[in-house]
């Protein structure tokens, strides 16, 4: 468990954390990037570009 | 071998290769583009003793100049540049599947509202409108009547990035429901899925259902022309079904598979894994693939 950077509420975290990852707020709806994983931390996920894709 | 994951984002698609890497003991370098810089002449000490660089940048911009940068460092990059160069942009590949000889819908290109208009009326209705860049279907416009046209021209023309004033206007192609994406390695299928929708964009990214497609000899045929017209590599060939054959509406060269990897029976990650083993000891026949 860690807190929502946007909204405060707890979120639940996976064993297989990676980071890069991006977790959803299951509260607020914000994505959430993994920015470490010991001991967990979320940063606010960068918006959409552009040029995102595959 | 020691892997470079180039990345911005961690999707499912990562986390599928970096399982697979681990469980083979493969080192891995994780590499947050946006936290690197490239040096011109110098290689950065942390790319040293990388075998093969995977590029998974989700920003099209940044994987176009990192490739180029590792392959100024003679560091094997999947895919190329050349790849990343002709699949990031679309007039690129139509142009290039149009030179291979594999069928592809029917695309003018024009750089102003007027020319883009005349296209347009020669197309008929409807007709699409598509950026140059773009990826999961987003901005593209299915141009119903004259009167669509205009407006979407116009707010192209006054509000876009100059890429959007080049006009990149194809044929509407009527498909069944449904286009087909074939995740397929220097041409050689892994696996394929077929992706249905009652929209007409059919993109899985926009909620398409998948399911398992067994590809025929026409099929693997133009999956490997297409592949060969891009410069190879890892990539997602999209065709689309038509009365009689196929037709090759792109292919995508930083391509998605965590939904064709529910879709099918096939060890996606696994046989991509393979793939980039196989590519690391072509570039340096001396390593050991295998831990």
């Amino acid at each position: 468990m860690t807190e929502c950077v946007e909204c405060g509420a707890e979120v639940s975290l996976h064993d297989d954390l990676e980071v890069g990852e991006i977790i959803d707020c299951t509260t607020c709806g914000a994505e959430l990037e993994v920015v470490d994983t010991e001991p967990p931390v979320l940063e606010q996920a960068p918006e959409l570009e552009e040029d995102w894709g595959e | 071998m020691n892997v470079g994951i180039l990345y911005s984002r961690i999707r499912k698609d990562e986390k599928l290769l970096l399982t697979e890497l681990r469980e083979r003991d493969h080192e891995i370098t994780k590499i947050d583009v946006r936290k690197q810089t490239f040096d011109i002449s110098e290689v950065p000490t942390e790319f040293a003793d990388l075998d093969i660089v995977v590029d998974r940048c989700l920003a099209t911009s940044r994987s176009l100049y990192a490739t180029q940068f590792f392959e100024a460092y003679g560091i094997p990059v999947v895919n190329s540049h050349e790849t990343a160069d002709i699949c990031a942009d679309k007039v690129k590949n139509s142009l290039a599947l149009e030179k291979a000889g594999v069928p592809t819908p029917a695309t003018k290109v024009a750089f102003t509202k007027e020319t883009a208009m005349e296209a347009i009326e020669d197309f008929g209705y409807p007709c699409v409108l598509k950026p140059v860049v773009g990826s999961w279907g987003r901005l593209m416009a299915k141009i119903d009547s004259e009167s669509a046209a205009e407006a979407i021209l116009e707010h192209k023309a006054t509000l876009g990035h100059y890429e959007h004033k080049v006009f990149y206007i194809q044929e509407f192609v009527e498909k069944p429901g449904r286009d087909i994406r074939v995740l397929a390695v220097d041409g050689e299928p892994i696996a394929a899925m077929v992706r249905s929708s009652d929209h007409w964009i059919t993109n899985a990214a926009k909620g398409a259902e998948t399911d398992v497609f067994d590809l025929d000899d026409e099929a693997l045929d133009l999956v490997e022309k297409a592949s060969d017209a891009v410069g190879g590599g890892l990539l997602g060939v999209d065709l689309m079904e038509t009365s009689d054959s196929y037709t090759v509406h792109e292919v995508n060269h930083t391509v998605e598979f965590k939904a064709l990897d529910e879709a099918v029976e096939t060890d996606v990650a696994g046989t991509v894994v393979d793939w980039l083993e196989a590519k690391a000891e072509a570039a340096d026949p001396d390593l050991e693939v295998t831990a």
